[in-house]
C-alpha cells in the first residue's frame, strides 16, 4: 500500500497503478474515485491536504494533491479530452496505453509520438468552471480553516506517526500551533510571513521551490511575466479588491449538478504545467494562417487559457458543494454532526442573550434593533413559490447618523459574525460608475462578474447614508433596479446583451439609512440611539476587543446554525393566527395589510428559529406581535416628528 | 504525412509570407470571381486534362476532391499546361470535366463544374492516410472494379446501393400530410423532392435541402448512414442527385453541380447534449449566433514553383496544413519551391460562434458556445443575434502544444462544419422546415393536453394554476388567463383596414402592495417570448427600437426593443404611471395597429409588434381613492386607455371571510415544503404547454349563435346608457368581446365560439368595467369615463357651470374686463353647492372655448 506521501505528492502514480490493473475495463475510473474518497476519510485525512486558499501556487508541488474552496464563477464550454491514447516509438513500433484523465497535457516520452488514429484512442468529455474564492469571505473564515487544518494535521500525524519530512503541513505547524490563540486578530500578511518562514524549511521537500521566489511573491500577481500580455490580466473577481487564486477547476463527473455561484470544495490534481502558457504565445505570435488558431480571438485565448502560473488548473477528483463555509461547523449536517448540533442547541439561550447585548451594544443601545438584526442574519430563502422567495428578511436600519464612521463599523461588527459579506455604498457616482450586474463579454467568451455575483447567504450591506442628491445615468437606473430586483425577487438578471438570464440568489441585504431607504425593504426599524459615544471609533473598537474569541466563535456557530434549521407551523396555531389576522383588520382595516401578516409570520419563524424552536408556539407569535407593535410605533413617532410622509 | 509537427520551421515562413496584405486581399476576390468567368475558365482546363499527374505523391494522387481545380483558378491558367491531377476511380470526381468536345454548348452533368465542398472535406485525408499507414486495405471501392459488397473503408456503407437507395428516395418520396411553409405551389401528391429539382431547373440555385425526417420515414437505414457518415455519404448523394437532374434537364444551366444540403437531423437538438460519440456525425443543433469573424480565405490547394527549373506543382491541404515540398521532383534542387499566392486556390470560411437559446438552458448555469466553420456560400448569412438552427458534421481536432515538441494537449479543439443553416425567426434562410413548435410537442404530451382540455372545469383549473401563490383575484386571473390564449388573428387587409388585433392588452391598478408586480413577473416567467420592463427605467428606445452603428463595420444595425421582442409574446409593464409621456406615445401604435414604426437615421421601416401588453399602474396619491374615477386615480390618457380591453382593479377587499382565507394562504406559505407545493398545483410547466399548444393550433371562428350572442351583448350594452342620454359602449367594445369570446374557446381547445365563451367573455367584461369605470358620484357603470375620460354627469355638471357662469357675466352688463378672483366669489355666492376653484377654471376654460371671453393673467376679458 502507498503510504501518505504518495497519494498526496504524487496522485499520478496511484492513477497510473490503477489504470495500468484494469486497462481494458473502463471502470478504472471509479476506482480512482473510490481510492481517494476512501485515503480522504481517514483521521481527518481532508487537513492533511494543502489548500490553495491558504498556500501560494507556487509553494504547491505541480500534480500533487490539494483542494480548493471556491465559487464556480463563470462555466467554459465542455471539452472533450483524450481519455485513453496510445503511443508509438517510432523506431521499434512499440505501443504503449496512457491515460488522459486528470491531465492537460498528453504526455509521451522524448521518443515516442503519440498515435492520433490509433483505435484504442478513447475520447472523453469534461467541463471546465471558472472559480473564484468565495467572495466577501471574512478574514476569520480563512485564519480558522488555515488554523484548525494545522492543529488538526497534528495530531493526525503524531498518530499516524508519518515522518514529517515527507508532509508539507507538519513542518508548516510548528510555529504556528503556538500562536494559534491569537491567531485571530492577526493580520494576514502576518500569516504569510510564517508561511514564507516555513516553507523555506520544507522547500526541500517541494523541490521546485527556490528561496528566491519569495521576494517576487508580492509582485507576482501584479506584472505577468509574459510580454505579450500587455494588459493585466483581469480575474475577475466579483468584488473588488479580492486577493486569492482563481482556478480552472475542470470536473470529471455529474457536472450539471453544479451551478453558477455555487460554493465548492474541490480535491483534485493541481496543473501548473508551463507548458500551458507557452501555447498561448506560440499562437498568438502567428495567428494569421493557421487554421485552428483563427477561431478565437485573442482576448478569448487569454480568458479560456490564461497562464498556468496565475491561474493554475485543478482536476477534480472529488466535488462537493458546500451548504456554509462557516469552518466552526461541520460540513454538512448529517447523523455525525447531530451531537455537535445538539450540544451546541442546549447552551443556545445563553448566547442568543450574549449576542443580543453585543449588538445592542453596537446599535447604540437599541435592543430592538438588536434583535431585528439577529432575525435578519439567521434568515435565508429556504423556498420559492413560482415567483415569490420565501424567507427573505431584507432589514432597513433606518435613522443612522449621517456621515459618522457608525454604519462602516456596523459593518466591521457583521464581518466578524458571519462568513462572507461586502459593503456596498450607494453614492450618486458609484451607482453611476460601477457595473452591479454581471454580463456576457462576447469578444472573449465570459462572463464578466459583477458587485452582485455573490455565493447564499452572503451579507450584503448597502450603506446609503453616503448618498446625495443627483443625477443617475442609465448605468445608475439599471443597477439601482438590479439592487431592487435583488431585495424583492431575490434574484439577479445577468446581461447577455442579447438577452437576459435570472440567476436566482439568496443574499441578505441590510440597508443603513438616514431615513427610509429608496430601496423596497422587507422591514424598517428606526434606529433610537441609547447613548451618543463621544468618540465612535474607540467606543466601537473596544467593544469587538472586549469580546472573547471563544465568545465570537459562538456568536458565529449560532448565526450560521440556525438558518440550517427546518420549521413548521401546527395546525393549532394557524387557527390562532388566522383567527388573530381577522380580529385585527376588523378593528384597523386601514393599517393592517395582507403585507403586515407577511411580515409578523416572517418575524415570527425567526424568533422561533433564534430560540431553537422549530415550531411556532403562541407565545412566540404574541412576542412577534409585540415586536411588530413597537417598531410601527417607532415609525410612526419618526413620522412625526419630521411632520413629512415617509 | 502522420508527423505535421516535422515542418515547424516551414510553417512559420509561410505564415510570414501568408500574412502578406495586399496579396491576400487579391486571391480574396479571386476566388470570389463571377460565375461566368468560372465557367469559362473552367472550360479550358477541362479540354487541357489530358493525363492523371504522375509527379505528386500517392497519397495525394488518392485524394478524392481533386476535381474541382476549377472554381478559383486565374484566367491565364488556361494556356497553361498543367494537368489536374485527379483520380478516375473516386466516387468524388463525378462529373468529371475531361470528355467534351469543345464548341458545343455546355450542359449536361459533364458540363457542370463540381465544386469542393469545404464542409465535408478537410479530415477525410487523414483518414485514408492513415489506411495507407495501416496496411493495404483499399478504402474507397469503385462500381466498376470491385462489385457491390464492398463499403467505404470504416463504414458499412456501399456506394452504389446508397446511390440507388437514394435515388429512389428522390424519385418517390410523397409526403401528403407534410405542410412546410414553402409547400406554396407544391403538388403533396407528387414526389416532393422531383418537383425540388424542377424549381432548381426554374431558379438556377443548385442546392437540394432534404429534410432528414423525410428520409428517415422513407429509408430507416440509409438515415441512419447518413446520420452516422456523413462525410462519405453526402458526396454520395450529391452524385445521385446530378445524375437524376442532369437526365431529366440536360439543357440546365448551372453555376455548379447541385449539392445537397440535408436539415433537420433529429440526433441532436441542444447544444449541452452533444459529447464525443457525436464527432464526425451529422448533427442538427439550435442556438444563437454571438460572434461572426471576417471572412478568412482558406487554402485549399497551394501552387509551387520551383525556383531553378520553373517546374511547378500543386500541393493540397491536409488537415489545415500544407507540406511544403522539400525537394523539386523535376530538377532535385532542395528547398528550391516557392509559394505562388495567386494561383494557389483558396475558399471562403467564416468562424462563427453558437451560443445556446436561453430556453436550452437549465437554471442556474451559463450559456454553453460552439464554433461553426461557415464554407463558401454559406459565407454572411448570419448576424450576430440571429437564432439559428445548425445543421452539419461534428469535428474534434487534437491541439498540438508546441511543434517542436511532440508532446499534444490532450484537449480536442471543437466545431461544427456548417452544412445547412436555419434561422429560427427569419421565414427562411436555406430551406424550408417545419416551425419549430411542433417539435415540441410528443404525442403522448399532445394526448395529455387534450385530455386535459375535456374537463369541464379546465378554465377553472388553468385560472387557479396561474400564479397560485397569488390570492384570489380569480377574475383577474381569468383575464390574464385569456390573454395568454389571444383570439383568432384576422386578416383584414383586403378590405382595407389591415389586420385586427388578436391580442389581448390588460391594465391591472390598484393600490400599492396588492401584488401586481408579482403577476406580472409571473406571467413574464411564463411565457417564452415575454418581456418586463418597468415604465420608471424604460425610455421610448428602449421599447420600439434603435439604429446603431456598427464602429467595426459601419454599418447601421437595427437594435430591437421591448415592445418588438414580445412580438408574439406578451410585454409586462410595471409601473406604467411613471412612464414618461414621449414613451407612452409609442404605445398608442402597437396597442392598436400591431406593429412599429421607426424613421430615424436613413432607416425607415415597419416593425411588427403583435405583442399583449400586460401593464400595472399606482394610483397617484399612493392610496386608491375610491371617491374618484379610474382616470383621475391613475392620470392615464383616456386614448391610451380605451386601448386596454380589460381594466382591473386590484383593491384590498374589506371582508371577514376573505382575511380568514388570506391569512390560512399566507400561513400555509410558511411552513409548505416544497414538494407539497408542485402536487397541489397544475405545474407550470403543463400550463405553459397548454397555452403554447392552444396558441399554434386553435383558431376558433365565431359560430352563428355566438355572433348572435355577441349582437344582443353589445346593443344590451348601448341601451344601458341611452336610457340616461349616454353611450356606454363603443365598437372598440365589441371588439374586446369578440376577443375575449374567441380566447375562452381557445381555453376549451374549441374551433368554434360558442355560446358559453360569449357568456364568460361578457362576465369578465362586465367585471372589469364594474371595477374600473364606475362613476363615483353616480355609482353606475359609465364607459366614458375610460373613452373620453370624464364620466357624462361630471362633464354635464361642468356645462352646468360654464352657464351659470356666462349667465352671471352677462348679468354684470357691459364691462370689458373683469377681476378674476371677484368673479370666483360672485359665482361661488350665486351657487348652491360649492365650488372648488378648478371647477372653476374648467368653465373659464369651456367658456374661453367658445370664444366668449380669454383669461389673461388676473383678469378676465369679454370678446
Amino acid at each position: 500500500m502507498p503510504c501518505v506521501a504518495d497519494w498526496l505528492n504524487n496522485p499520478f502514480s496511484i492513477v497510473q497503478g490503477i489504470f495500468a490493473q484494469n486497462v481494458p475495463n473502463s471502470d478504472w475510473e471509479k476506482k480512482v474515485t473510490e481510492y481517494f474518497k476512501e485515503k480522504l476519510k481517514e483521521n481527518n485525512a481532508t487537513n492533511w491536504v494543502p489548500s490553495l486558499n491558504d498556500v501560494p501556487v507556487h509553494y504547491l508541488k505541480p500534480n500533487s494533491l490539494v483542494k480548493f474552496r471556491c465559487m464556480v464563477q463563470d462555466m467554459f464550454d465542455p471539452e472533450f479530452y483524450m481519455g485513453v491514447y496510445e503511443t508509438v516509438d517510432p523506431n521499434t513500433n512499440a505501443r504503449v496505453l496512457h491515460f488522459g484523465k486528470y491531465r492537460d497535457v498528453a504526455e509521451c516520452g522524448p521518443q515516442q509520438e503519440i498515435d492520433l488514429n490509433s483505435s484504442q484512442t478513447i475520447t472523453s468529455e469534461r467541463q471546465t468552471f471558472y472559480c473564484v474564492p468565495v467572495p466577501g469571505e471574512s478574514t476569520w473564515v480563512k485564519e480558522i480553516s488555515f488554523v484548525t487544518e494545522l492543529v488538526l494535521s497534528y495530531i493526525s500525524a503524531s498518530q499516524a506517526r508519518v515522518s514529517p519530512s515527507t508532509s508539507y503541513t507538519p513542518s508548516r505547524h510548528k510555529r504556528s500551533y503556538e500562536e494559534d490563540e491569537d491567531m485571530d486578530l492577526h493580520p494576514t500578511k502576518q500569516k504569510e510571513q510564517h508561511m514564507g518562514n516555513n516553507l523555506c524549511c520544507g522547500s526541500e521537500i517541494h523541490g521546485c521551490v527556490e528561496p528566491k521566489r519569495l521576494e517576487t511573491e508580492a509582485s507576482a500577481g501584479h506584472h505577468l511575466t509574459s510580454p505579450n500580455c500587455s494588459p493585466p490580466l483581469d480575474l475577475n473577481f466579483p468584488l473588488p479588491g479580492e486577493k486569492g487564486p482563481a482556478c480552472l477547476v475542470k470536473v470529471y463527473e455529474s457536472w450539471d449538478s453544479f451551478k453558477v455561484n455555487d460554493v465548492l470544495e474541490v480535491y483534485g490534481i493541481l496543473s501548473v504545467d508551463p507548458v500551458l502558457s507557452i501555447v498561448n504565445n506560440d499562437e498568438r505570435e502567428g495567428s494569421a494562417l493557421d487554421l485552428m488558431e483563427c477561431m478565437d480571438t485573442a482576448e478569448e485565448q487569454r480568458v479560456h487559457s490564461p497562464p498556468a502560473s496565475l491561474v493554475p488548473r485543478i482536476h477534480v477528483i472529488l466535488a462537493q458543494k458546500l451548504q456554509h463555509i462557516n469552518p466552526l461547523l461541520p460540513a454538512c449536517l448529517n447523523e455525525e454532526s447531530k451531537t455537535f448540533v445538539s450540544n451546541f442547541m442546549s447552551e443556545l439561550s445563553p448566547v442568543r442573550a450574549e449576542l443580543l447585548g453585543f449588538l445592542t451594544h453596537a446599535l447604540l443601545g437599541d435592543s430592538l434593533s438588536a434583535e431585528y438584526l439577529i432575525l435578519h442574519l439567521i434568515s435565508t430563502v429556504y423556498a420559492r413559490r413560482d415567483v415569490l422567495p420565501l424567507g427573505k428578511f431584507t432589514l432597513n436600519l433606518s435613522g443612522c447618523p449621517r456621515n459618522s464612521i457608525f454604519t462602516e463599523h456596523i459593518y466591521r461588527i457583521i464581518q466578524q459574525l458571519v462568513p462572507a459579506s461586502h459593503r456596498l455604498q450607494m453614492t450618486i457616482e458609484s451607482m453611476n460608475r460601477s457595473r452591479l450586474i454581471p454580463h456576457k463579454d462576447y469578444a472573449a467568451n465570459r462572463l464578466v462578474s459583477g458587485v452582485l455575483q455573490l455565493a447564499s447567504n452572503t451579507s450584503l450591506v448597502i450603506d446609503e447614508t453616503q448618498l446625495e442628491q443627483g443625477q443617475l445615468d442609465t448605468t445608475g437606473v439599471h443597477n439601482v433596479t438590479a439592487l431592487g430586483n435583488l431585495i424583492t425577487w431575490q434574484k439577479v438578471d445577468y446581461d447577455f446583451s442579447y438577452h437576459q438570464m435570472e440567476f436566482p440568489c439568496n443574499i441578505n441585504v441590510l440597508i443603513t439609512s438616514e431615513g427610509r431607504s429608496l430601496l423596497p425593504s422587507d422591514c424598517q426599524v428606526h434606529l433610537q440611539p441609547q447613548l451618543i459615544p463621544p468618540n465612535m471609533e474607540e467606543y466601537m473598537n473596544s467593544l469587538l476587543t472586549a469580546v472573547l474569541p471563544s465568545v465570537l466563535n459562538k456568536f458565529r456557530i449560532y448565526l450560521s446554525l440556525l438558518r440550517l434549521l427546518d420549521y413548521s407551523i401546527s395546525e393549532e396555531v394557524t387557527k390562532a393566527v388566522e383567527e388573530d389576522f381577522v380580529e385585527m383588520r376588523k378593528s384597523d382595516p386601514e393599517s393592517v395589510t395582507a403585507d403586515d401578516l407577511h411580515r409578523t409570520l416572517l418575524v415570527a419563524r425567526f424568533l422561533s428559529l433564534s430560540a431553537g424552536q422549530t415550531t411556532l408556539s403562541r407565545e412566540r407569535w404574541l412576542r412577534a406581535k409585540q415586536l411588530e407593535a413597537l417598531r410601527k410605533a417607532r415609525l410612526q413617532q419618526q413620522k412625526c416628528v419630521n411632520g413629512n410622509e415617509l | 504525412m502522420s508527423s505535421p509537427a516535422s515542418t515547424p520551421s516551414r510553417r512559420r515562413s509561410k505564415r510570414g509570407r501568408g500574412s502578406n496584405p495586399p496579396t491576400r486581399k487579391c486571391l480574396a476576390q479571386d476566388a470570389r470571381s463571377p460565375p461566368s468567368q468560372k465557367r469559362r475558365t473552367d472550360d479550358s482546363t477541362s479540354t487541357e486534362d489530358l493525363q492523371p499527374m504522375p509527379t505528386s505523391p500517392p497519397a495525394e494522387t488518392q485524394s478524392p476532391s481533386a476535381a474541382d481545380a476549377v472554381f478559383s483558378s486565374p484566367p491565364q491558367f488556361r494556356h497553361s499546361a498543367i494537368p489536374l491531377d485527379f483520380d478516375i476511380s473516386s466516387p468524388l470526381t463525378y462529373g468529371t470535366p475531361s470528355s467534351r468536345v469543345e464548341g458545343t454548348p455546355r450542359s449536361g452533368v459533364r458540363g457542370t463544374p463540381v465544386r469542393q465542398r469545404p464542409d465535408l472535406g478537410s479530415v477525410r485525408k487523414a483518414r485514408q492516410v492513415d489506411l495507407h499507414s495501416d496496411g493495404p486495405t483499399e478504402d474507397v471501392t469503385t462500381e466498376q472494379s470491385l462489385g457491390q459488397k464492398l463499403v467505404i473503408w470504416g463504414t458499412d456503407v456501399n456506394v452504389a446501393s446508397c446511390k440507388e437507395k437514394f435515388q429512389r428516395f428522390l424519385q418517390r418520396f410523397i409526403d401528403p400530410i407534410g405542410k412546410e411553409d414553402e409547400d406554396v405551389g407544391l403538388n403533396l401528391n407528387e414526389p416532393r423532392y422531383m418537383q425540388r429539382l424542377e424549381e432548381i431547373n426554374i431558379v438556377g440555385e443548385p442546392f437540394l435541402n432534404v429534410n432528414c425526417d423525410h428520409l428517415r420515414s422513407f429509408d430507416e437505414n440509409l438515415y441512419r448512414q447518413l446520420i452516422c457518415y456523413p462525410q462519405e455519404v453526402i458526396p454520395t448523394f450529391d452524385m445521385a442527385v446530378n445524375e437524376i437532374f442532369f437526365d431529366r434537364y440536360p439543357d440546365s444551366i448551372l453555376e455548379h453541380q447541385i449539392q445537397v444540403r440535408p436539415y433537420n437531423a433529429l440526433k441532436t437538438r441542444n447544444m449541452r447534449n452533444l459529447n464525443p460519440e457525436d464527432i464526425d456525425q451529422l448533427i442538427t443543433i439550435s442556438g444563437m449566433v454571438i460572434r461572426t469573424s471576417q471572412l478568412i480565405p482558406e487554402m485549399q490547394e497551394a501552387f509551387f514553383k520551383c525556383q531553378v527549373c520553373s517546374f511547378t506543382t500543386r500541393v493540397e491541404i491536409d488537415r489545415g496544413r500544407i507540406t511544403e515540398p522539400s525537394v523539386c521532383k523535376n530538377c532535385n534542387t532542395t528547398h528550391s519551391m516557392a509559394l505562388i499566392h495567386n494561383r494557389s486556390m483558396f475558399s471562403d470560411k467564416q468562424m462563427i460562434k453558437l451560443q445556446e437559446s436561453p430556453e436550452d438552458m437549465p437554471s442556474g448555469q451559463t450559456p454553453h458556445t460552439v464554433a461553426l466553420f461557415a464554407h463558401n456560400d454559406l459565407v454572411d448569412k448570419v448576424q450576430p443575434g440571429d437564432r439559428v438552427n445548425v445543421t452539419g458534421i461534428y469535428r474534434a481536432v487534437p491541439i498540438r502544444v508546441n511543434p517542436r515538441v511532440s508532446s499534444v494537449k490532450s484537449v480536442y479543439k471543437t466545431h461544427i462544419d456548417v452544412i445547412h443553416y436555419r434561422k429560427t425567426d427569419s421565414k427562411r434562410l436555406y430551406g424550408i422546415d417545419e416551425e419549430t413548435e411542433q417539435k415540441m410537442f410528443t404525442e403522448e404530451r399532445v394526448k395529455m393536453l387534450k385530455e386535459l382540455s375535456k374537463k369541464p372545469d379546465i378554465y377553472e383549473r388553468l385560472s387557479s394554476a396561474l400564479a397560485p401563490s397569488i390570492y384570489e383575484h380569480e377574475d383577474i386571473k381569468k383575464g390574464i388567463l385569456l390573454q395568454l390564449f389571444g383570439g383568432s388573428r384576422k386578416d383584414f387587409t383586403q378590405t382595407g383596414r389591415g389586420n385586427f388585433r388578436a391580442e389581448i392588452n390588460i391594465l391591472l391598478c390598484g393600490d400599492p402592495g396588492t401584488s401586481k408586480s408579482q403577476l406580472l413577473q409571473y406571467v413574464y416567467n411564463l411565457v417564452p417570448r415575454g418581456q418586463y420592463t418597468s415604465g420608471r427605467g424604460s425610455s421610448a428606445v428602449g421599447l420600439t427600437a434603435y439604429v446603431m452603428k456598427d464602429p467595426e463595420t459601419r454599418q447601421l444595425v437595427l437594435q430591437t426593443g421591448a415592445l418588438v421582442l414580445s412580438d408574439n409574446g406578451i410585454c409586462c409593464i410595471d409601473e406604467f404611471d411613471k412612464m414618461n409621456e414621449s414613451t407612452r406615445s409609442v404605445l398608442h401604435e402597437v396597442m392598436e395597429q400591431q406593429t412599429l414604426s421607426i424613421a430615424k437615421a436613413g432607416i425607415i421601416c415597419q416593425l411588427n409588434a403583435r405583442t399583449s401588453i400586460l401593464a400595472a399602474a399606482n394610483p397617484i396619491e399612493s392610496q386608491w381613492n375610491p371617491k374618484k374615477t379610474t382616470i383621475e386615480n391613475i392620470q392615464l390618457p383616456h386614448t391610451l386607455l380605451s386601448r386596454f380591453d380589460l381594466i382591473f382593479l386590484m383593491l384590498d377587499p374589506r371582508d371577514e371571510a376573505y382575511d380568514r382565507r388570506l391569512a390560512r394562504h399566507l400561513v400555509s406559505l410558511y411552513y409548505h415544503s416544497e414538494e407539497q407545493m408542485e402536487e397541489e398545483y397544475m405545474d407550470m410547466a403543463v400550463l405553459r404547454d397548454y397555452i403554447a399548444y392552444a396558441r399554434g393550433y386553435v383558431a376558433p371562428r365565431l359560430g352563428e349563435e355566438a355572433s348572435q350572442a355577441l349582437i344582443e351583448a353589445y346593443v344590451d350594452m348601448r341601451k344601458i346608457g341611452s336610457g340616461r342620454g349616454m353611450v356606454s359602449a363603443y365598437p372598440r367594445q365589441l371588439e374586446s368581446l369578440i376577443r375575449l369570446a374567441e380566447a375562452h374557446a381557445k381555453v376549451r381547445f374549441s374551433e368554434k365560439v360558442e355560446i358559453v365563451d360569449v357568456e364568460e367573455a361578457k362576465r369578465l367584461h362586465r367585471e372589469a368595467l364594474k371595477q374600473s369605470a364606475t362613476d363615483p358620484r353616480t355609482g353606475i357603470v359609465d364607459i366614458s369615463i375610460l373613452t373620453t375620460g370624464m364620466s357624462a354627469t361630471a362633464r354635464k355638471r361642468r356645462e352646468e357651470l360654464a352657464q351659470a357662469l356666462r349667465k352671471l357675466i352677462q348679468s354684470k352688463g357691459k364691462t370689458p374686463t373683469l377681476k378674476y378672483q371677484q368673479l370666483f366669489e360672485d359665482l361661488r355666492a350665486q351657487s348652491d353647492t360649492a365650488i372648488t376653484k378648478e371647477m372653476f377654471e374648467e368653465a373659464l376654460r369651456a367658456l374661453a372655448d367658445d370664444d366668449f371671453l380669454t383669461v389673461t393673467g388676473k383678469t378676465v376679458r369679454l370678446l
